[in-house]
């Protein structure tokens, strides 16, 4: 910012207008991704050149408005206010011109100069709307450049222009809206009240509009810079007028309206569109759920058919030979060095490994589905039925793909725009049984319960789900005093989805995955190899069966020894590792973590070893348990709050422990 | 079924229909059309709703409304999803 040849350019728009195709496109991979300070919305920054100029892109949030209503308006309307940037590009939608404009209308009371990128104009000309960008320009008096950033039309002609706005010598000229007649002499009223007491860099007028409009943050920060006095004068000006803000809106379609009159040309009505007819299958509370269910199918189809086997050879080829290499070059070292960057470090980084397929995958599907626009109708079917846990229509899928992974089911909240639906759905998304928990399920209970097996993962799978339904009710409850967020949501026109941008998506968030939940992976790995060898090198005798013999009477409450902890304990790494540490708890050799061949043996061990009550508890127990540390990772990483993250692992010992004693004592009543 | 007894109303024949007639959206059928006459509600729900493009005075067509359960409006050219509790705030006058 201070740099003197770098011009900062930031980049608004409203949801589903095609921002984040033309932020790619002018940034490509010189972009970074990270969160806006102190808050978990995403913030992506890029720099490009031209003409000799190094331009920084800073892409704000999509926002429908510039009113405090939500975290993303705050930092966009602060950025655009505080951090002064050179211009800003706001991308409007050719084929929804009217409601998109609307930001625009926020933006010109602001000081900061204004180009419309009237993106999508092919989509609004399918939709047989006639726009001339020349005659909106002179009725904005601002730059307005027609563009279809999917297919790189106008992007030119944008970056030039951006050039011409940020040189010194361009003179902004905007056509601002004005307040409707009714409340012109209570704006008047307002601005001579607070004049002289608003605080810089905030415009004078700006302040008086927000304050109308009744906006929290600008009211609060006007009450502290008002004398008491004169705030109470406000506050009975603003109270005799409480119906402003729906005026305030209203004036600002107003203005639109004139100002898009002699630029567009409006379709007939009866015109049905793609859109239309797709959704009468995907909205229809019937037919849109059965496509819901075939597109989640597929999902994991894919998964299974791409993902299983590419995670297999990434165990054995890549983990198995640098394992075997390893192995060889540490063969002069002592044995514990040897075992501890085979076992600790390869291990750890393998499990980080081989969650990448899966990762990539439903990234992918994610990116897709909201690209197209098929999200929204998603949450739309879904609403009533997430509407009984306190959840959001959007929370859906985010959870569904629980059952795959809980790593991208917390890293897929993102679409959620509510804040509260978006913790809670977090909260939640661990209770989701996810492919590695079914994996031990999968082990265990066929020795135990045989042909009852299959029964028994059923209702393992429906214990789950019933305690996260009672959780999201209650945490809803208790946490958020049941308040729900309203249901507004634009379902947006179905767009051809543009592989660069789930290209980017799926890679950054990939790498944002690496980066954090790998290093976090691998450190709770080595520390878990660390406790399970020392002192002696033997796991029976380690720091970690000492802390499995404290905690065995919390076990003996379902039943389980100082074993069964440990195994427990060891799955925080990654859940398929309770198997190999009860493999080597129980006297099967040459096991080592995520290792196979654990046999028949093992499983009849643990079958005359323990009764099907406490199997049935230990299986409880594993289903509901704290999640594994990727999900922990995601979890702070998504919350932002470590008192939330630890909070939700708090609760999940908690509910964990009461489901695997009740059963335990039930299944003991019932003689198992 | 439902809980709405508007939705049962017959309507009227066109012609009948008195203009100034005030009816919540959630009671407008698939097909209707009506002009946005008054917004109830808290103010973090209007913000919403109004930047979306309900504001007095804006043409909305119903799209989806099966008596029950969430709706899609066309208003402003977009397709907009909302709770019926959030539908029941806005007023309507019938076109």
């Amino acid at each position: 910012m201070t740099d003197e040849n770098i011009i900062t350019v930031a980049l608004a728009g409203q949801p589903n207008v095609g921002k984040s195709t033309l932020f790619n496109l002018l940034t490509g991979l010189n972009q970074h991704v990270g969160n806006w300070p102190g808050k978990t919305v995403e913030r992506k920054e890029g720099t490009f050149t031209y003409n000799g100029h190094t331009y920084r892109l800073v892409d704000l949030p999509g926002t429908y408005s510039l009113t405090a209503n939500s975290a993303e308006e705050i930092i966009a309307r602060d950025f655009i206010i505080k951090e002064r940037p050179d211009v800003v590009v706001v991308v409007v939608d050719a084929a929804i011109l009217e409601r998109s404009l609307y930001l625009v209308a926020e933006l010109l009371p602001l000081p900061t100069p204004v180009i419309v990128a009237l993106n999508m104009m092919d989509v609004a000309q399918q939709e047989g709307f006639r726009i001339e960008p020349e005659v909106l320009e002179a009725a904005l008096g601002v730059k307005v450049v027609p563009m279809v950033a999917a297919r790189n039309v106008g992007v030119r002609e944008l970056v030039k222009t951006i050039d011409t706005v940020a040189r010194d010598g361009y003179i902004y000229t905007p056509k601002r809206p004005e307040i409707r007649a009714d409340h012109r002499e209570v704006l008047a009223q307002i601005e001579t009240l607070i004049n002289g007491c608003v605080p810089e860099p905030y415009p004078q007028d700006w302040v008086a509009l927000k304050l109308l409009e009744g906006d929290r943050e600008i009211t609060r920060m006007m009450r502290e810079c008002l004398p008491e006095e004169r705030w109470e004068d406000v506050h009975d000006v603003l109270r005799a007028h409480d119906d402003a803000l729906v005026a305030v809106a209203g004036g600002r379609y107003e203005w639109i309206g004139r100002m898009i009159r002699a630029a567009v040309t409006r379709p007939k009505v009866g015109q049905i569109g793609l859109t239309e007819r797709l959704d009468r299958w995907a909205t229809h509370p019937f037919w849109g759920l059965l496509m819901l269910a075939g597109i989640l199918g597929l999902t994991f189809w894919l998964t299974y058919a791409i993902g299983a086997p590419l995670q297999e050879l990434l165990d054995t080829y890549v983990v198995g030979n640098l394992a075997e290499l390893a192995r060889t070059w540490l063969g002069g070292a002592p044995p514990w060095l040897s075992d501890l960057i085979v076992d600790g470090v390869i291990g750890g980084a393998g499990a980080v490994l081989t969650f990448l397929p899966i990762l990539v995958i439903f990234f992918a599907v994610m990116g897709a589905l909201e690209d197209v626009g098929y999200m929204a109708r998603a949450a739309y079917v879904m609403d009533g039925f997430m509407h009984l846990m306190g959840l959001h229509g959007k929370s859906f899928l985010p959870l569904f793909l629980g059952f795959g992974c809980n790593v991208p089911a917390v890293l897929g909240t993102r679409v959620i725009e509510s804040p509260k639906a978006r913790l809670l759905t977090i909260m939640l998304a661990p209770l989701i049984p996810c492919t590695a928990r079914m994996a031990v399920v999968a082990f265990l209970a066929p020795a135990f319960f045989g042909s009852a097996a299959t029964l028994v993962s059923w209702g393992l799978i429906l214990v789950a789900l019933v305690v996260l339904a009672l959780s999201g009710v209650l945490i809803n409850k208790i946490a958020f005093r049941g308040q729900r967020a309203a249901f507004i949501m634009e379902l947006p026109l179905y767009h051809v989805p543009n592989g660069r941008t789930i290209g980017l998506l799926v890679w950054q968030r990939s790498l944002a995955f690496l980066k954090k939940a790998g290093t976090l992976i691998l450190v709770v790995s080595v520390v878990v190899w660390i406790l399970s060898a020392l002192p002696g090198g033997e796991i029976e005798t380690s720091f970690l069966a000492q802390i499995g013999h404290l905690l065995e009477p919390v076990g003996r409450l379902m039943g389980f020894d100082w074993r069964l902890m440990v195994a427990l304990l060891t799955g925080f790494v990654a859940k398929e590792n309770s198997i190999a540490t009860l493999g080597v708890l129980f006297g099967s050799t040459g096991l080592t973590a995520g290792g196979a061949g654990e046999g028949a043996g093992l499983a009849e061990t643990l079958a005359a070893t323990f009764p099907a009550a406490t199997a049935l508890a230990f299986l409880v127990v594993q289903m509901l348990f704290i999640p594994c540390v990727a999900t922990v990772a995601v979890v702070q990483q998504e919350t932002g709050s470590w008192r939330w993250t630890l909070f939700n692992v708090g609760f999940l010992l908690l509910v964990s422990w009461a489901a695997g004693a009740g059963v335990f004592w039930l299944a003991r009543m019932v003689g198992l | 079924m439902s809980n709405e007894p508007e939705m049962h109303r017959a309507a009227p024949a066109p012609g009948l229909r008195k203009e100034t007639e005030v009816i919540a959206l959630s009671a407008l059928h698939p097909g209707e059309q009506g002009v946005v006459a008054e917004l109830l509600g808290g103010r973090g729900v209007l913000g919403r709703m109004t930047a979306l493009g309900f504001t007095p005075g804006a043409e909305v067509r119903m799209l989806q409304n099966f008596g029950h359960g969430p709706l899609i409006v066309l208003l402003r050219d977009t397709r907009v999803a909302l709770g019926r509790g959030e539908a029941r705030k806005v007023r309507m006058l019938r076109k």
